[in-house]
């Protein structure tokens, strides 16, 4: 099935459980190809397991609902073809790797493994190529510079679609403005975003953005709006995630 | 140059070594198929002696007080035919501020039944280290026994180093037994790597003996098996020194009706000593191979790199 002409990927009336409680809830979602999207909310809010279910991760198979990419549906796809198809995903907590090189896990999904674009990748997130690309993507790392890698490998890749799950955490302030310009140098060679972030003000470069509490999108639209909104409804929330108010929320959406 | 010599070497090639070494006049040798020297070559400082047994080589080897060996020494030492036994003893000597490293290529690459022996008895004075490199071929038929012995003494301020690598090929029957004392603000460090499938067995003992004041050990194994392979290790640090410190780091990873246990054994004999251990024995990490598979590979792909990088 054909998903609507204009959007890369759309997400029609979403739910998931996991160890019986509820995730996501009857999500609906539409990113226009060439934008940045950002995904809003607080801890817990469903960020990552929404991101998880995009990507096909085992154990996060939506009880309901349909996920379309570029106009074919992938609901029940796995995840390497969901990659093969030109999607990938840059984790919160990126995994590690014993014997495998920095050189060779960013090359792993390249197409064309040039060498002179693992170089630049690297460059960009301020990881000096001649220092890092022969390092083992192991425990040696700092967090911080796993995950630049992980945003370094995603870049290279050069996919349709790129799932960044906070791509900002666990990074300082020096390297954040690389990371910002990083993931606006996707968008100008053609990548998608899904930018998700607690941080409203990283959520600014993006064009559009959807604000998810309790599993619900609450609010969508410009993303300096939504941001707004987000700094001075959910940051605030007094009762962190009652389930009383999760209808309150959505009605006010 | 004698046929089976340069068949040797031709093995010895395909088991990842360098033949031109043997004809480098910097660097030691030794090449020995079934209980016959094929080469011997030794340089300044290093006394290798080999004797020709009746079912392998006795080894005598002696790095002279302060002599730092430039060059790793090579060994070989193989069987070619699918059947023969090999014995090789090893009586090892390093004297005090002396050094040497080893570089050991056993091929076994034809055998159906091959059983192959070592025993080396190792001792390291003070201020010395000794480094042993092993890699094993063992063919692709799973005919060999392979039966590894070291008894090792390190001194003070030594160092002892063992890497075994088995990652190409069947392993047959393995099973091997490393003891080491440990002196004073000296270090152990032993690992293997092993790759198992078809029906392999696969064994390690390895124990390490912290009896040193500030010794340090590790105890590292990383292996592999699928099909219906089998794997049992046991490491085993006792530390009995004040300010030792130990660690036994097992990850084996397990697929199809493969078979792996692990029994890791820490004992402190002193209040000031420390021993820790991990051990992961399972499946292969689902996040990394979900990491690889994000990235377009298959599972299989996945999997297989995930392994390649453990065992490198
Ligand atoms: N496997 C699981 N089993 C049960 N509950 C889960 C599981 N994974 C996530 N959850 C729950 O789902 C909710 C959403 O988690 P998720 O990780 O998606 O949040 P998030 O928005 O990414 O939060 P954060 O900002 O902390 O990363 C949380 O309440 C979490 O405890
Ligand atoms: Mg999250």
């Amino acid at each position: 099935m054909k998903a609507m002409e204009g959007e890369l990927l759309k997400i029609e009336n979403l739910s998931l459980s996991l160890g019986g409680r509820q995730v996501l809830r009857e999500l609906n979602l539409k990113v226009e190809p060439g934008a940045i999207h950002a995904i809003l909310g607080t801890n817990a809010a469903g960020k990552t397991s929404l991101a998880y279910t995009i990507m096909g991760i085992s154990g996060y198979t939506p009880k309901e609902g349909r996920i379309f990419f570029n106009g074919e549906e992938i609901t029940h796809y796995p995840i390497f073809k969901r990659a093969q198809l030109g999607m990938t995903m840059a984790w919160q907590e990126p995994a590690r790797f014993e014997g495998l090189t920095v050189e060779d896990y960013i090359k792993v999904g390249m197409k064309e493994k040039d060498p002179g674009l693992i170089k630049e990748a690297l460059n960009f997130v301020l990881l000096e190529p001649r220092e890092y690309l022969k390092r083992v993507v192991d425990k040696t790392l700092s967090g911080g510079e796993r995950k630049r890698i992980e945003l370094a490998s995603v870049f290279a890749m050069k996919p349709l679609l790129a799932i960044l799950d906070e791509p900002d955490s666990g990074i300082d302030v020096l390297a954040l403005d690389h990371v910002v310009n990083l993931i606006k140098e996707m968008k100008r060679r053609g990548t998608t975003i899904l930018l998700i972030t607690h941080r409203e003000e990283v959520a600014e470069i993006a064009d559009k953005a959807s604000l998810l509490c309790q599993g619900f999108i609450v609010k969508e639209g410009e993303a300096k709006e939504v941001g707004e909104y987000f700094k001075k409804k959910c940051l605030p929330c007094p009762v962190y995630n009652p389930e009383e108010k999760i209808e309150e929320v959505v009605e006010e959406k | 140059m004698s046929k089976d010599y340069e068949y040797m070497l031709k093995a010895y090639a395909e088991s990842g070594g360098a033949p031109e070494v043997f004809k480098d006049s910097r660097v030691a040798h030794l090449v020995v198929h079934k209980n016959k020297v094929y080469g011997s070559h030794t340089v300044k400082g290093l006394v290798l002696e080999p004797r020709e047994t009746e079912t392998g080589v006795d080894i005598s080897l002696l790095v002279e007080k302060g002599q730092k060996i430039e060059y790793p020494v090579h060994l070989c030492f193989g069987v070619l035919p699918d059947q023969g036994v090999q014995e090789i003893r090893i009586r090892a000597k390093i004297e005090d501020g002396a050094g040497v490293s080893l570089l050991a290529h056993c091929i076994f690459p034809n055998a159906v039944n091959v059983v192959h022996r070592m025993e080396a008895e190792i001792e390291i004075g003070n201020n010395a280290f000794y480094e042993y490199n092993e890699v094993h071929y063992h063919g692709t038929t799973g005919g060999v026994e392979v039966v590894p012995k070291a008894k090792v003494k390190v001194g003070d301020k030594s160092y002892f180093r063992t890497n075994f690598s088995l990652i190409k090929g069947r392993v047959g029957v393995f099973d091997l037994d490393y003891e080491a004392d440990v002196g004073e603000s000296s270090v152990l460090e032993m690992t293997a790597r092993i790759f198992g499938y078809g029906d392999d067995r696969i064994k390690i003992r390895e124990v390490g003996r912290l009896s040193g004041k500030g010794s340090r050990g590790l105890l590292k194994s990383r292996v592999a098996v699928k099909d219906n392979a089998q794997s049992e290790i046991f490491n085993e640090l006792v530390a009995s020194a004040p300010e030792a410190r130990g660690h036994v780091d097992c990850v084996e990873i397990v697929q199809g009706n493969a078979r792996a246990k692990a029994t890791p054994i820490v004992s402190v004999l002193n209040e000031f000593a420390r021993v820790t251990h991990e051990a992961a024995i399972g499946r292969v990490d689902k996040k990394q191979v979900e990491t690889l598979m994000a990235r377009g590979l298959e599972e299989e792909k996945a999997i297989d790199l995930v392994i390649s990088g453990m065992l490198k």
